[in-house]
């Protein structure tokens, strides 16, 4: 790539440098090496994942962007001149990891939360229950009730399966291959700590993992790698993939170098070929067929398991989803532009979709017009950042949010969008056994856990200043909900008024 | 004993119930009468029991199946086989679509045709080595995406030289197809090519094929005196120069 400048620059501070060599035993992507008594840097192959500076015992390495003379062209920006250089110099697709990084406008940060003042308390959730409980899976139409023998009154409606959620966040499908195995258990054992949902992602269930099966979702995509009737039945529920935010429309490439032992074994597939999970389920091609694998799928785990699809934004994602949820599904996860990918090719991920806060409101509205909400719990994933999305989300309708960037940052991740090299300097989205066990699940699941738990005490401040006391009371509650700064078709599709409109 | 059940009018829900309680209570044999249509027979049972069908099972049929002996007298419909893990399948008619979608083991031994995209996906792991095999055609499609397993097609009693469709092994990066008689080059996908038969092969073939007259009727040795073509994938890694890092 020498005709491709460099995006970063690596500086060592010869003044503090002891010339220890940590940096350079850290540096997974090369970038560093010990020659000429210091440690020589290659800025070509710095990927800015923090991982050196991190470890450095004397502060000594800064890592800036690589400086390029301002040539005043907002057109041909060096990311745009370097990705037209490298596709020159190799042709193919130019692949990206993680979610969309441009520049929009993030909807999120332009709603505002209401709160109580003076005629209508608010709660101090530190002295009063405040509940954040959530169940996922289908609601009755209405409900029946009969007068037993004793004069009691029960309930006669059956209830479908529901999976209970003691915060209403839950982890994105994330597969082993993608992932390591130590950051597969760690969302494993935070996802049990908390009361929660891992996902397995579509690359199979480890035989390691099967312990944690009452706080696992298990995936079913296009490539059906690993499913088969155990691991069908170590989960609490069934998701089938038919969209990723990231990558809407396409399928996914597990590249044949990263399929060693492990993974060939939990995928079900030999070492070192290819995994290709094209883009459509070759049994679904309509809506009748999504229900036919919805329904087989509940057949072969006798109807105990709720059983959930993933689509991501698209443009007509409110017809889409009312398919979806009329085909069957119990639990329906809306993915957005934003979303993350271990791999995808950078045209799709920064160019299809549509904001996640656009479809889950649209969602949300279509189901109710049509009278079919309660027969889904949605799931709003795609850049989910903080507490307050969560509960912007939840207002917007969301019965709870995913989150996978968000909780890869909380292990270690330093978001340099290099998943699919395979070199992850933090053990996460790696499969080399060396950087594999830099990552320690058990303190990656304390942090996971930590996250969830500081989410879960500002949710409840949230919900305490609103005045309720149950996320149930703020779902879709979008009067509490103002926007700033939004036009009026993006207010209207959201649903709200614009912020300093009373009631 | 043998439960033998009327299917008329029974809801695939209720039927796949009765018989997944009765399999589970130990019961080992059933024979469905009047089979019209129902959807995942074979499913959720997960033993090794011999099912007979007399009619015609609908879609998905065996889909995600995992020990179950089926004996379909008639033909089946689109899907069969679909992600089955473990179990036979013989089908004394024809099939339709997507036949042994991402199957990963088992045995699916089809009298006659199978339709667009059979095999599609199929996968193998060590020793878990999924068969196809059918007796007559195959149409576009055949062994999409194959990542592992073995297909066969024979093309018995077919008037044309010709027995499969366009888009051979499109996408195909693992195991085998065998076709008694020969293929056309320019229905090839581009990522297989065509090679003659060792005496490996022959061994396989063979095998498998002796097994699959017995369930039929056919004799092997007029089966195996026809020429045979296999088919394999260009490369385990087809899309390895597709990206720029």
């Amino acid at each position: 790539m020498a005709s491709i400048p460099p995006e970063f620059k690596v500086s060592i501070d010869s003044a503090r440098c002891r010339k220890c060599g940590i940096c350079v035993n850290n540096c997974s992507f090369g970038a560093l090496e010990f020659g000429d008594d210091r440690v020589i840097p290659d800025d070509s192959k710095c990927v800015a994942c923090y991982r050196c500076v991190s470890k450095c015992p004397d502060n000594a390495i800064t890592i800036t962007n690589y400086q390029w003379a301002n040539r005043g062209n907002a057109n041909w920006t060096p990311e745009t001149t370097s990705n037209i250089q490298k596709q020159a110099e190799f042709g193919g697709i130019l692949l990206s990891g993680m979610g969309n990084p441009r520049p929009h406008k993030i909807i999120w940060d332009h709603l505002l939360i209401d709160a109580c003042q003076v005629t209508n308390p608010s709660i101090d959730p530190l002295r009063e229950p405040m509940e954040l409980r959530t169940y996922l899976g289908k609601k009755p139409d209405n409900l029946e009730f009969v007068e037993n023998k004793e004069g009691e009154i029960e309930l006669a409606t059956e209830l479908q399966p529901q999976v209970k959620l003691d915060v209403p966040v839950v982890f994105a499908a994330m597969s082993y291959g993608a992932v390591s195995l130590n950051a597969h258990k760690a969302l494993a054992m935070a996802a049990k700590k908390s009361g929660t949902l891992m996902n397995t992602g579509e690359g199979g269930l480890h035989e390691d993992l099967y312990q944690y099966s009452d706080n696992i979702m298990v995936q079913v995509a296009s490539g059906r790698f690993g499913v088969h009737n155990e691991y069908l039945n170590t989960c609490s529920m069934i998701e089938i993939k038919i969209g990723q935010g990231a990558k809407p429309g396409i399928g996914g490439h597990l590249p044949g170098e990263k399929v060693g032992e492990e993974i060939s074994k939990t995928r079900m597939i030999p070492s070192g070929t290819d995994v290709l999970s094209p883009a459509p389920h070759h049994d679904i091609y309509s809506i009748e067929d999504l229900s036919q694998l919805i329904y087989a799928l509940k057949e072969a785990t006798n109807y105990e398991k709720p059983v959930g699809v993933k689509i991501s934004a698209v443009h007509n994602v409110a017809a889409i989803a009312s398919g979806v949820v009329r085909a069957g599904a119990d639990v329906l996860t809306i993915d957005g532009y934003r979303g993350g990918s271990g791999a995808s090719p950078m045209v799709i991920r920064d160019n299809v979709g549509i904001p996640i806060e656009l479809a889950l409101a649209t969602v949300d509205q279509r189901l109710r017009d049509e009278g079919i909400r309660n027969r889904a719990s949605i799931l709003c994933a795609g850049s989910i950042r903080s507490s307050a999305d969560i509960a912007k989300a939840v207002a917007l309708g969301a019965d709870a949010v995913v989150i996978g960037t968000a909780a890869l940052i909380a292990m270690g991740c330093s978001v340099c969008q290099r998943c699919y090299t395979g070199n992850c300097a933090w053990g996460i989205a790696t499969q080399k056994p060396e950087l594999v066990k830099r990552l320690d699940p058990e303190t990656a699941a304390q942090k996971l856990t930590n996250l969830l738990s500081g989410w879960s005490f500002e949710l409840k401040e949230i919900l305490g200043s609103l005045g309720v006391n149950s996320i149930e009371s703020l779902r879709g509650n979008r009067e509490r909900l103002r926007g700033y700064e939004l036009d009026e078709k993006t207010l209207e599709l959201l649903g709200i008024k614009s912020a300093g409109v009373g009631q | 004993m043998v439960k033998r059940i009327d299917c008329k009018n029974l809801y695939y829900r209720h039927l796949n119930k009765i018989i997944q309680d009765e399999a589970e209570s130990g019961e080992t044999e059933f024979i469905l009468d009047n089979l019209n249509g129902q959807r995942y027979l074979g499913t959720g049972i997960n033993k090794a029991v011999n099912i007979t069908v007399n009619g015609t099972p609908g879609s998905d049929c065996a889909v995600f199946m995992n020990g179950p002996t089926l004996t379909i007298n008639g033909n089946a419909q689109d899907m069969i086989a679909n992600t089955m893990n473990m179990g036979k399948i013989t089908v004394h008619g024809n099939v339709g679509d997507v036949v042994g979608y991402g199957m990963r083991g088992g045995k699916l031994f089809i009298k006659g045709d199978v339709g667009y995209r059979a095999g599609i996906h199929m996968k193998e792991y060590k020793s878990q080595i999924p068969v196809i095999i059918s007796g007559g055609t195959a149409r576009d499609f055949l062994g999409e995406y194959m990542a592992g397993g073995i297909f066969i097609l024979l093309g018995i009693g077919s008037d044309s030289e010709i027995i499969t469709g366009d888009y051979l092994g499109t996408g195909m990066h693992g195991g085998v197809i065998y076709i008694r008689g020969d293929v056309e080059n320019d229905t090839l996908g581009k990522e297989v090519k065509k090679l003659d038969i060792d005496e490996e092969d022959r061994r396989i073939l063979r095998q498998y094929l002796t097994e699959y007259s017995q369930d039929f009727g056919f004799d092997v040795d007029e089966i195996m005196s026809k020429s045979f073509i296999k088919l394999l994938p260009l490369s385990s890694r087809p899309y390895e120069n597709l990206y720029v890092y």
